[in-house]
């Protein structure tokens, strides 16, 4: 192909990929080092509110940005350097309380406690959705033809669900008076808050993700088992060797990059989990770094917003997926140049 | 198809002239209000739409548009509906305009009350109150022979009585769900107690005995509560009382009529209105009044602004009132409080009366600060002095951000 053909080819994704991507990500790394205030002027006025007698007249302090001549918020921003890192992630305070071994003290800081549940919930949900997802692909790979597409359907059903939707589901299943907590307490005969407890909440949040995205890794496993080498499957059977032992010395080798492309993608959204948080309303005991970010982002009733420090939290975050992903890249890198 | 046009076009014509017969005037200028979507604002836009000419955005979330679309040349809308903290933004952005001239113009039916008044300026109309008031199961408590409690310390004895009862498994309801529910509930039993959350400096002022003394009464009430109340919002606690599941909370007036709703609840004339309790004997009811009203945007025309003024007064008028009496605590003319309104309205009119929920940047940075620190101290993670200072830390951080503090 000609150079330039090719560069015609490319040429709107690479422009998309700057407008949607590249530009927008160099404005929140420049954001989370900048800080943008109005300038306030302080002054006491008289307000009047409605009573049923009258009008409830006092006297207060109003801090209200300068207006310029054109009616527009005086604004002004200064590079801060790492300053509204410094703010999220405390470091004084969480150097002082890792010195002291006292974790209490570092998990509340919002960061940290943030931190805390993400990793938590990425490195439980990781295992299992590998271990969930390739068993129900060797349970449907041996299940005979004729069932074998409504048996897929069904294992498919659950990564449909909008993840928000399944979340608020999840919930009103298990809140105080949901059906299925009535059949626990039923059962255990004593009465039982799933959402009252940090570890509760936590274990139900890894189910429902678990559940939620189980079937996109048994989609790919069962894809990838199709291509698995009967010959040398015949090969081990005449050797002698176990199911266990076909399933490890054949199955799994073949199998193995599809599996590091799942737990790639898997880490990517996990690191991100956002749904759960809001779904099961879970603020007062397990916050994620997605929702520390958000919570800062979204303005108060009176029009506040940190922006700068959202823009950290977001920048730490994209930081944090891509320490999670270096040795699977590695790993990757390294195949792709033996195979060169 | 032509059948069809005709047909619509005689549906049009039927809608508008029944709908110009309610209205006083028929407004020429095309308008667009935005404001809040609970009953009480389709009430009062269905009244303006009379008019003609005017179509109405309802949005829970009109909060993160109205700034921005207010900041607009032209303002996407020339008709807001605000209440206590969703004024603030466009009050500090300057985009809406005062009105002093179109009420002297076009205000004769409104109540000196009405006028949100701002540095001697009528930024908005209010149309409505909203506080949060004791309501509680009338039949639980007669049963039980319990009085009417006027103070936090005999809700807990109460409390405790009807648990011993086995009437209902908690005999406590309360909007404490994490972020601005819990921090409201903070702010009226903090300003219950006489004091403000920020001083006039800019400062936090929550980290003192009284904010200890909130903090703690909320958790012996929470004692009462369904375990998960860190979760319970409004809706929430609604549907504990539809459902019988509670017997008393401090519950907003707004939600009082759904408590009869038939097609929902259980507890259909069972259900009664009292003043808030104060925390201490004869002090102020732990409780915030809120008003809801309307803004005119200061980017349009003066002709627009005229038209929309008079448009509004239309939505707000006696007649609105008459036809929807039950669905808000009106301040407007010709209003008939309901059994439940009328605890509200004694809730604001008690000596001493209970604050006014502070319009500034510094309490809506404050009610984010307690929204979202507080939550540590009910489940159990920070003590009450920790929960405090983390509360006063965090608010400081906003306020340094925003520039209201150095």
């Amino acid at each position: 192909m000609r150079r330039s053909t090719f560069a015609w080819f490319v040429a709107p994704s690479v422009v998309m990929m700057l407008v949607f991507i590249a530009f927008p990500l160099m404005s929140v790394l420049v954001q989370s080092f900048s800080l943008t205030q109005p300038v306030v002027e302080s002054l006491t006025v008289e307000t009047c509110t409605p009573s049923f007698v009258g009008q409830n007249c006092i006297q207060e302090t109003r801090r209200q940005p300068v207006l310029d001549e054109n009616g527009a918020i005086v604004t002004e921003t200064r590079f801060v350097g790492l300053a509204n890192y410094a703010t999220l992630v405390e470091p004084g305070r969480a150097l002082a309380a890792l010195g002291n071994l006292n974790l209490n003290e570092l998990l509340s800081i919002d960061f940290w406690r943030a931190l805390r549940f993400t990793l938590t919930f990425t490195l439980i949900t990781l295992p299992l959705i590998l271990v969930v997802g390739l068993g129900l692909a060797l349970a449907v790979n041996n299940v005979t033809r004729a069932v074998r597409g409504p048996v897929i359907f069904v294992t498919l059903l659950p990564f449909i669900i909008t993840p928000v939707i399944g979340a608020l589901a999840i919930r009103w299943l298990f809140v105080s008076d949901g059906i299925l907590t009535r059949l626990m307490e039923h059962w255990s005969g004593q009465d039982i808050f799933m959402f009252a407890r940090s570890w509760t909440i936590e274990l139900l949040m890894m189910f429902y993700r678990v559940w939620h995205v189980a079937p996109f890794a048994f989609v790919i496993f069962y894809a990838g088992l199709q291509g698995v080498n009967q010959d040398a499957v015949e090969a081990a059977l005449i050797d002698g060797a176990s199911r266990l032992q076909r399933l490890r010395y054949i199955v799994i080798p073949h199998l193995m990059p599809l599996i590091v492309f799942v737990a790639l993608i898997h880490l990517m959204d996990a690191y991100r989990v956002f749904e759960e948080v809001i779904g099961f309303r879970s603020e007062a005991y397990v916050i994620s770094l997605q929702y520390l970010t958000y919570d800062l982002l979204m303005p108060d009733n009176t029009g506040n917003r940190a922006i700068n420090r959202a823009s950290a939290s977001s920048m730490l975050t994209m930081i944090g997926i891509v320490i999670l992903l270096i040795p699977l890249l590695r790993h990757t890198w390294r195949q792709h140049r033996g195979t060169r | 198809m032509l059948f069809r046009k005709i047909a619509l076009a005689g549906a049009f014509a039927l809608m508008s002239s029944t709908a110009m017969a309610a209205c006083a005037f028929q407004n020429e200028v095309p308008l667009k209000s935005l404001s809040a979507g609970f009953e009480a604002w389709k009430a009062v836009t269905d009244a303006m739409a009379e008019c003609g000419n005017f179509s109405a955005e309802l949005d829970q979330e009109f909060k993160t548009k109205q700034p921005e679309a207010f900041a607009a040349r032209p303002s996407l809308y020339h008709i807001g509906g605000v209440a206590n903290e969703t004024i603030v933004p466009l009050v500090n952005a300057g985009t809406i305009r005062p009105l002093d001239d179109l009420v002297a113009k076009y205000g004769q039916n409104l109540q000196p009350g009405q006028l949100i008044k701002i540095n001697g300026q009528t930024m908005a109309i209010a149309m409505m109150v909203n506080t949060q008031h004791l309501m509680y199961r009338k039949d639980i408590l007669d049963d039980l022979g319990i009085a009417v409690p006027t103070t936090y310390d005999e809700v807990l004895v109460a409390a405790e009585q009807i648990k011993a009862s086995g009437k209902v498994a908690y005999p406590l309801g309360g909007t404490y769900k994490a972020g601005w529910n819990l921090a409201q509930d903070f702010v009226n039993m903090f300003m219950g107690l006489g004091e403000p959350l920020v001083n006039d400096d800019g400062s936090a002022n929550v980290n003192t005995e009284t904010g200890v003394r909130t903090l703690e009464m909320m958790k012996a009430l929470s004692a009462y509560m369904d375990p998960e109340f860190l979760g319970a919002d409004s809706t929430v606690v609604q549907q504990q009382f539809q459902q019988g599941r509670i017997a008393m909370a401090n519950f907003w007036a707004s939600r009082g009529s759904a408590m009869d709703d038939e097609a929902e609840s259980q507890v259909v004339g069972l259900m009664a209105g009292a003043p808030t309790p104060s925390i201490v004997d004869g002090g102020a009811p732990a409780t915030t009044l809120w008003w809801d009203g309307i803004v005119i945007a200061r980017n349009i025309t003066d002709e627009e602004a005229d038209a929309a003024f008079r448009v509004a007064m239309e939505g707000l008028d006696s007649e609105m009132v008459n036809a929807n009496n039950d669905d808000a605590v009106w301040l407007i003319k010709g209003y008939q409080p309901g059994a439940m309104a009328e605890a509200a309205i004694a809730t604001a009119s008690t000596t001493p009366p209970p604050v006014s929920y502070p319009s500034t940047t510094a309490q809506g940075l404050m009610h984010g600060a307690i929204g979202s620190q507080a939550a540590a101290f009910f489940t159990g993670e920070k003590s009450a002095e920790d929960t405090l200072a983390a509360i006063e830390a965090e608010y400081a951080t906003a306020a340094a951000e925003a520039g209201i503090v150095n």
